[in-house]
């Protein structure tokens, strides 16, 4: 389930895991508890969701770039 | 003369680390380092649309609460295409009601395959053979099964593996032969002369010094 879809907006996966970085999760543990996605799905999601400019990835902390908020 | 060239497969083994992937899947690009910290159920069929693999899918698939229920994520693998996949788990549902939820792996280059020597060209040059890998959270080969083309697999026998290892790391004790959940399991023989002594006196059922059992 791509978290991003071909035109760089989130796909409902995408969503799930803006909310829950919205929520405060940072982790990609956490990011998983908060959203219900399976851990796998929520960091192969955060690579690709960081590929696309809407996540910054810092020592595996995670928050929303300036676009992956205007994505929301 | 002439020099014949045999093949060789490459396999992995157990208690090796499972060797890093990044593959399509129908859930996006993974990588094997995607399912840290899950026990893994990794396996692969011959092709997708065949009779024998369908069945197989739908037992995962009707299983995959059970495999849940015990921290473990499914991953089905073949040599087709992510559409080949989409359209037959899109099939299977439309044809028996069972919904496929786990990734499958679009390993058309064989990249995937190859690392799990899961093509045994005995049987089939250009299709995996019905292997599984039982990964734990470290990633560690646990324990691998392989069936011919002809033969299906056996689902309950998996997740009964599963328990059994599970148990096994728990308990730090050995499963016995078509052991299941409740049954008895088998204390670690002991390693010294003074152990093997003690062992008759520790309350365990056993048959001799070197084979004892014990309720969980």
């Amino acid at each position: 389930m791509p978290c991003v879809s071909a035109d760089g907006k989130p796909t409902e996966s995408g969503r799930k895991i803006i909310a829950a970085l919205k929520a405060g999760n940072t982790s990609a543990e956490d990011i998983s508890t908060g959203s219900g996605m399976p851990l796998y799905r929520v960091r192969s999601g955060l690579r690709e969701m960081v590929e696309a400019g809407l996540v910054a990835e810092n020592d595996g902390s995670h928050t929303l770039t300036e676009q992956g908020l205007a994505a929301v | 003369m002439e020099e014949q060239m045999e093949q060789v497969v490459s396999m992995p083994k157990l208690g090796e680390k499972a060797p890093e992937f990044e593959a399509p899947t129908t859930h996006g690009t993974l990588k094997m380092s995607d399912f840290k910290g899950s026990w893994v159920v990794l396996f692969s069929h011959p092709a997708d649309f065949t009779p024998v693999c369908t069945t197989e899918f739908m037992g995962f698939a009707q299983l995959e609460p059970e495999f849940r229920k015990r921290g473990v994520e499914l991953i089905g693998l073949s040599v087709d295409s992510i559409t080949s996949h989409i359209a037959w788990a899109r099939n299977i549902e439309e044809k028996a009601g069972v919904k496929i939820t786990f990734p499958i792996i679009a390993d058309l280059n064989k990249e995937v395959s190859a690392k799990f020597g899961m093509v045994h060209p005995g049987q089939s040059k250009t299709e995996t053979v019905r292997c599984t890998f039982i990964i734990d959270p470290d990633q560690v080969i646990r324990l691998i099964l392989y069936y011919p083309l002809t033969t299906g697999r056996n689902m309950d026998e998996i997740l009964r593996c599963i328990d059994a290892l599970q148990t096994a790391d728990k308990n730090k004790v050995a499963t016995p032969a078509n052991w299941r959940p409740g049954d008895m399991v088998i204390v670690p023989p002991p390693k010294t002369q003074e152990a093997a002594e003690e062992r008759l006196k520790e309350g365990f059922e056993c048959v001799d010094w070197y084979f004892c059992k014990r309720k969980l």
